[in-house]
């Protein structure tokens, strides 16, 4: 605190943007440490995962692994980890592409459309999203119980996912900046619905399709309430699932449970990275101009 | 319905009347029909598994239903319980306990990272942008076994490097709850992040510019041309953090459920917890109602105080 206030008072040197060179290296100190703090859980996964179990529980910091071993990777795969991983890609993979699917065409509807009912609709929708989600989980795992018999399958996953409205509104606000003149030449042209769809309004959203399926692969990947309710037998438990219970009974068994970790998060943190871009834009796009 | 249809229209007609001054009733309800077509998958999704749950929520917050199934309409019976049940308040306590710090917290941090990095060239950028949201991508599992270990009595490497050895950061009361407030912020920050950057790269440069040249300093451009400009996307992080905080689950499911003697019990997990642990789904639903009300109070709330600001 108090170097940071005597760095601000040496430096007279100011620039066009009012401020100060000390307080620029203040700010870039900060973020730095910042950065270091929100990054070390993440190290300590990958690192941990490699370390063997006499490095885990020693009483005093061990910072890198010294003699790394896959071991833990090992103790892993005797629980059915890759049948975990590959539910939980499932899971993600079909709920993005149904999301994708069901979105796109409501979301133009939405908002290049004149019809009855659209100002009803649409409040509805926002409504919907300001509820919390989690509320819901618990009479929809009874609804997947007693009506849909889908309770403890991979589906009572996917479907409700697809169900929530935030990729419709997203949709809404991408197919906004569709010239209706376009869509109203297409028309003139003969085009029929579907075909305007699929050949005009297709192409000038992609985009918008590209932030949604990322956005909705993580999000789903990352859904460990509605996992938790909905599947119970092991064969359809998803990795991040699968870890959380593991945990529960072997606690104390942190290299495994990092190794663990590691398999559940680098594959989507891959994915994440690879296509940042799409998400800072998807993300930006469903609130400044909402 | 015709009048209906007339009405929904004539605005329109009034702003663009080269579009729509020749669209008929016939061609109106030609276009209900295909929107509906285009409509029609998104919302069967969305009525039956989130329209319909809602419902399900409220009715059988007013029956006694437990293990054995349903034992009979009780009315308000379950939420007279409930402003009875001291885990409730406890609850109730902790949850607003978090979000009162965690939401500030989240909005301010995120605002000064955001007004720090929008500048800075476009590599430091999203990388500091990519940083600040891997604990979201990263998932709240992996995060939480994490800090788990790194929170461990013996095995952890907080108590290793501040020396206090033994100490139980999650099995004390005072501590429980501060960590799961600490870590629910570096999952949350992620998001705001990226909105403040692309609401701060919106805000008109010239007009900044114009403010400088008539000697503004920093403070004064902040709070009266960038801040205005921000506005909606601080009422939209206020609100989504809120929603975020108040739903706050696998972190206390997975670290401390719910204790020390109630410590981090909030209302979120009391759902869970009278579901899954106690069996009694008609109590759970109304602890989901009220849940969702508190929620929609507290936005409208912020709403109200965003806007006449």
């Amino acid at each position: 605190m108090s170097a940071n206030t005597a760095t601000k008072k040496m430096n007279k040197h100011v620039d066009l943007t009012g401020t100060s060179t000390g307080y620029k290296v203040f700010v870039v100190i900060v973020l730095i440490l910042v950065s270091i703090f929100f990054l070390f859980p993440l190290y300590w996964i990958v690192t941990g995962s490699f370390k063997p179990q006499l490095e885990i529980t020693s009483r005093v910091p061990i910072w890198f692994p010294m003699e790394p071993t896959t071991d833990n990777y090992a103790r892993l795969f005797e629980h059915p980890a890759f049948l975990w991983l590959f539910n939980i890609v499932f899971i993600s993979g079909m709920a993005m592409v149904l999301t994708c699917i069901t979105a796109s065409l409501a979301g133009y509807a939405l908002a290049k459309k004149r019809f009855i009912g659209r100002a009803v609709l649409f409040t509805i929708i926002i409504c919907a999203m300001a509820l919390p989600k989690q509320v819901i989980v618990i009479p929809l795992n009874q609804e997947m119980t007693n009506i849909f018999h889908l309770n403890d399958t991979l589906w009572a996953v996917i479907l409700p996912t697809v169900g929530w409205p935030f990729g419709v509104f997203l949709m809404k606000q991408f197919a906004e900046t569709i010239p209706t003149e376009i869509l109203e030449a297409a028309r003139v042209d003969g085009a029929g619905e579907l075909r305007t769809f699929m050949t005009v309004v297709l192409p000038m959203i992609k985009p918008g399709i590209g932030a949604l399926a990322i956005f909705t692969f993580v999000n789903t990947w990352n859904d460990y309430f509605l996992q938790l309710v909905m599947l119970n037998s092991e064969e359809v438990w998803t990795l991040p699932l699968g870890i959380a219970k593991l945990q529960g009974e072997m606690s104390s068994d942190f290299g495994l449970i990092m190794a663990g970790a590691a398999l559940a998060s680098i594959p989507i943190i891959v994915v994440f990275i690879a296509f940042q871009k799409y998400f800072t834009q998807g993300i930006a796009m469903g609130a400044v101009k909402g | 319905m015709e009048q209906n249809t007339a009405a929904a229209v004539k605005p329109k007609r009034a702003k663009k009347p080269s579009q729509t001054s020749g669209m008929s009733r016939a061609l109106v309800r030609r276009e209900t029909i295909s929107a509906y077509c285009f409509l029609a998958p998104a919302l069967v999704f969305f009525v039956a598994f989130v329209v319909i749950p809602m419902f399900i929520c409220v009715f059988y917050s007013l029956f006694d239903y437990s293990l054995g199934g349903i034992n009979g309409f009780v009315g308000l019976d379950n939420y007279i319980q409930l402003f009875q049940d001291p885990v409730f308040h406890k609850g109730l306590i902790n949850t607003i306990i978090i979000v009162l710090v965690a939401v500030p917290a989240v909005t301010a941090f995120s605002l000064w990272v955001g007004s720090a990095i929008y500048r800075m060239n476009a590599f430091t950028r999203s990388f500091f942008r990519c940083v600040f949201y891997l604990p979201v991508v990263t998932g709240s599992v992996a995060i939480t076994v994490v800090w788990k270990w790194i929170l461990d009595p013996y095995n952890g490497i907080l108590n290793q490097l501040i020396g206090t050895n033994g100490y139980n950061w999650l099995g004390e009361g005072k501590t429980a709850l501060a960590c799961i407030i600490l870590i629910l912020f570096t999952t949350s920050i992620g998001q705001p992040i990226v909105l403040y950057v692309a609401a701060l790269g919106n805000v008109d440069n010239s007009i900044i510019e114009a403010a400088q040249v008539d000697g503004a300093t920093k403070l004064q451009v902040f709070w009266k041309i960038k801040w205005p400009a921000i506005m909606p996307t601080t009422l939209y992080v206020l609100v989504i953090t809120t929603i975020n905080s108040f739903q706050c689950f696998a972190l206390i499911q997975l670290m401390t459920r719910g204790g020390p003697m109630n410590a981090t019990m909030t209302i979120m997990y009391q759902v869970y917890d009278s579901a899954y642990r106690l069996y009694d789904l008609g109590y759970a639903n109304a602890i989901g109602v009220i849940l969702a009300i508190i929620i929609a109070i507290f936005s409208a709330i912020q709403f109200k105080v965003a806007k006449t600001d």
